[in-house]
């Protein structure tokens, strides 16, 4: 079975990249099996469907706007997840659910699909997560790896694990 | 009766593009071009190693990733004058051409193309009708009528679900559509083929840069690629053959279905050769260095005035004075304090934000200017002033894509038509193919060089007490881009990006001239507002890409064209 984790955001504007240092806390903390790949996609469109397609599964980790209160937890899976394309005026908008809409129409979507996401309180110019989101980070990296151990996936504690680049570098 | 068409896709969310137009009896007679989120991102480096500037600038942009992080390393190697391996120059031309062909293919087929092309009418197709019509331009193998004919089965059953997926949000039967069926199925047709072929572009990044999205052999002096022609793990033969396999294959598309399909598909807009020329004064930078002090390039660049070939100035080096004394912003209509026009060194990115205010300030992208003027760039810049320099490869293409118009047309289209909404389309075709030619001549150069035993990748960098500053340029995908840094004691102190889309996006300059997309908007026809298709086609004929950052699963579906009687 092909499991792909991505974080998605950019780590620039606060908590718009909570997905990325989730997956980065994920790799910290956790040993993973060499058939889950884990990918910082930060704020990649086109580049990402390489890495999306042909998969048996996909966990996205992403900053998630529903209309629920700021830091609120969310889980979508599967006809949740927005496929639609709109119009467009820049490749910027390019997200998650045109990707999908284009790997579907290749035949290439993946078979299952769950986000795991957080609703941002910030999107200020900073590096580094708002008090708030920080507080849920720990849950949220627990949600990754539930959504993992429900599929068989082994995943193991580690106490080695270094600090993620964006951890390091937060202000 | 006067109508104001906002084009705002993410209203309710800070960021990107918003275009307002005023229609007046079908044509558009004012334009104002506005980036609605505040950046100021390059704050984001002060006081940090200029060593990591790249890490972080790469993240601005989620489509231009690795043109940020190389021309951040340029812009400190210019400040220390440092030299890079020739190797090192080669791996990163690589890397940079592919991405630029990724970008260009993409933004044609997938992002741009169903402005042009009616995917509905592509049902009422004849596939042994279009499978014929395709063969007599060109040899391409994916042409044949079975290929033709499985692509309407599937366009057909995608239809009859009632799942349109990506087409799902076309301007399908609008009068501005002009393609017959057979026209419209095969580009249907290269539209799915280029969703695979793009692939291998993202490959090449992928061997060299060690990941995509983010490559991480980059280094201010060089590339961390380690170089043995027979070890497993560095960048060896039977890695540098499989890039070798994917430019040839890449070349194929290009050549034969990309360079042919714009002039096929133009010859039935010639229309659009005359709207959208907007501003006419061009600016490109020579790119893809051929030697360790960036004073020898591949690709030349420089100014062209009024459109006219034979003002041709070029630039000619990384230290180029006439390029580095030129740029200015301007913020006298963006929302950032003070009104004087500041060289990047000096930039300042206080904000101040106003309202939108159609004769004050309106956006949060400044106004780029060229001793004093705004100028466009992007592919069409750079076509024309490599075609001025006299470029082969350049002129090659542009002969065989005005040609396939000449034919499918059935008239002599002259090069002026260039300076235009499918011009710009056009001329991003031809950098494609040019920029495959050139992947080739790097990748044989490349491979000459480590076969003289040279493997050096890496020139460390050594930085001194007290101040210095440097600039790095590129043309990248949508233009010229250019990071200007000071630094002090080995810290960062300024760091300001000029990016492509600033250029052709900006507002109204200190002389309140219109940027270049406002330019280009003026004389749009327009023949349904609520349906403003031909302001798309002009503004996505420059590839917009700004705001570079949001990425946020939305649940909500939003409202993106408003329209309002004056």
């Amino acid at each position: 079975m092909s499991v792909v984790v991505i974080g998605l955001g950019n780590v620039l504007l606060s908590d718009e990249g909570l997905g990325v240092r989730a997956v980065e806390l994920l790799e910290q903390r956790y040993i993973l099996p060499e058939s889950v790949e884990v990918i910082d996609g930060g704020t990649s469109a086109m580049d990402l469907l390489n890495p999306l397609s042909n998969n048996d599964h996909v966990i996205i980790a992403d900053s998630v706007k529903t209309g629920a209160a700021p830091c609120t937890l969310v889980r979508l899976a599967d006809e949740q997840v927005p496929k639609f394309f709109q119009t467009k005026i820049s490749p910027h908008q390019i997200g998650l659910s045109d990707l999908l809409a284009l790997l579907t129409v290749q035949g290439q979507a993946p078979k299952k699909i769950t986000i795991i996401g957080m609703v941002p309180e910030s999107f200020a110019t900073h590096i580094g997560l708002t008090e708030g989101v920080s507080a849920k980070m720990d849950e949220m990296v627990e949600l990754l790896v539930d959504e993992l151990r429900s599929l068989g996936i082994a995943v193991k504690p580690r106490q080695d694990g270094a600090q993620g680049f964006w951890a390091e570098a937060e202000q | 009766m006067a109508t104001r068409i906002t084009v705002d896709p993410v209203t309710r969310i800070e960021g990107h593009l918003r275009i307002d137009v005023e229609v007046e009896d079908g044509k558009v007679n004012n334009a104002w071009s506005s980036g609605q989120m505040w950046r100021g991102i390059e704050k984001i480096l002060v006081g940090r190693d200029p060593r990591d500037a790249w890490v972080f600038t790469q993240r601005i942009c989620g489509v231009c990733t690795t043109v940020h992080a190389l021309t951040s390393v340029r812009a400190v190697e210019n400040a220390l004058n440092l030299e890079v391996p020739l190797n090192a120059q080669f791996v990163r031309n690589l890397i940079v051409a592919a991405q630029a062909v990724h970008d260009h293919i993409v933004h044609f087929y997938h992002l741009s193309a169903l402005d042009w092309v009616d995917v509905v009418s592509a049902l009422d197709a004849d596939p042994v009708a279009t499978s014929k019509l395709a063969e007599s331009l060109s040899s391409w193998g994916g042409n044949g009528p079975h290929e033709m004919k499985a692509v309407k089965d599937k366009l057909a059953a995608f239809v009859a679900s009632g799942q349109l997926g990506p087409f799902a949000n076309g301007y399908w039967g609008h009068p501005a559509m002009k393609l017959p069926p057979e026209v419209n199925l095969l580009a249907v047709a290269h539209y799915l083929q280029a969703l695979e072929v793009q692939r291998y572009a993202n490959k090449i990044v992928t061997i060299l840069g060690g990941k995509t999205p983010h490559i991480q052999n980059l280094a201010v002096g060089g590339v961390s690629n380690s170089i043995n022609l027979d070890s497993q793990s560095t960048l060896n033969m039977e890695r540098l053959l499989a890039i070798k396999g994917w430019i040839d294959k890449l070349s194929d598309f290009v050549h034969n279905v990309y360079l042919v399909d714009v002039p096929a598909v133009g010859a039935f807009y010639l229309d659009w050769a005359g709207y959208g020329q907007g501003v006419t004064d061009y600016l490109s930078v020579p790119d893809m260095p051929i030697d360790t002090k960036g004073t020898k390039f591949a690709l030349p660049g420089g100014y062209i005035k009024g459109g006219d070939l034979t003002t041709f100035k070029p630039i000619t080096s990384y230290q180029d004075g006439y390029f580095r004394e030129g740029v200015k912003e301007s913020s006298k209509h963006s929302w950032y304090e003070g009104d004087a026009a500041l060289h990047p060194w000096d930039g300042e990115t206080e904000p101040q934000y106003t309202d939108f205010q159609d004769e004050g300030q309106y956006s949060w992208i400044k106004s780029p200017t060229f001793y004093g003027k705004p100028a466009q760039v992007g592919p069409l810049a750079n076509v024309l002033c490599m075609a001025a320099a006299g470029h082969e490869s350049t002129a090659k293409h542009l002969k065989t894509a005005m040609g396939t118009l000449n034919a499918v047309s059935g008239k002599e289209i002259p090069l002026a038509a260039l300076h235009s909404t499918i011009g710009r389309h056009a001329a991003r075709a031809v950098r494609t193919a040019v920029m495959l030619d050139n992947m080739n001549e790097q990748w044989n150069m490349l491979v000459e060089n480590i076969g003289k035993g040279d493997t050096d990748t890496f020139n460390q960098p050594v930085f001194p007490k007290g101040e210095i500053k440097g600039f790095g340029f590129h043309e990248a995908p949508r233009g010229v881009l250019s990071h200007w840094v000071v630094i002090n004691d080995g810290k960062i102190k300024n760091y300001q990006c000029v990016v492509p889309s600033t250029w052709n996006a900006g507002p109204r300059n200190e002389s309140d001239e219109m940027g270049p997309y406002e330019a280009s908007l003026m004389g749009n026809p327009v023949a349904d507002p609520e349906q403003p298709l031909e302001v798309l086609r002009t503004v996505h004929s420059f590839d917009p890409c700004i705001a570079c950052a949001i990425h946020l699963v939305d649940t909500e579906q939003q409202e993106i064209i408003k329209v309002k009687a004056l």
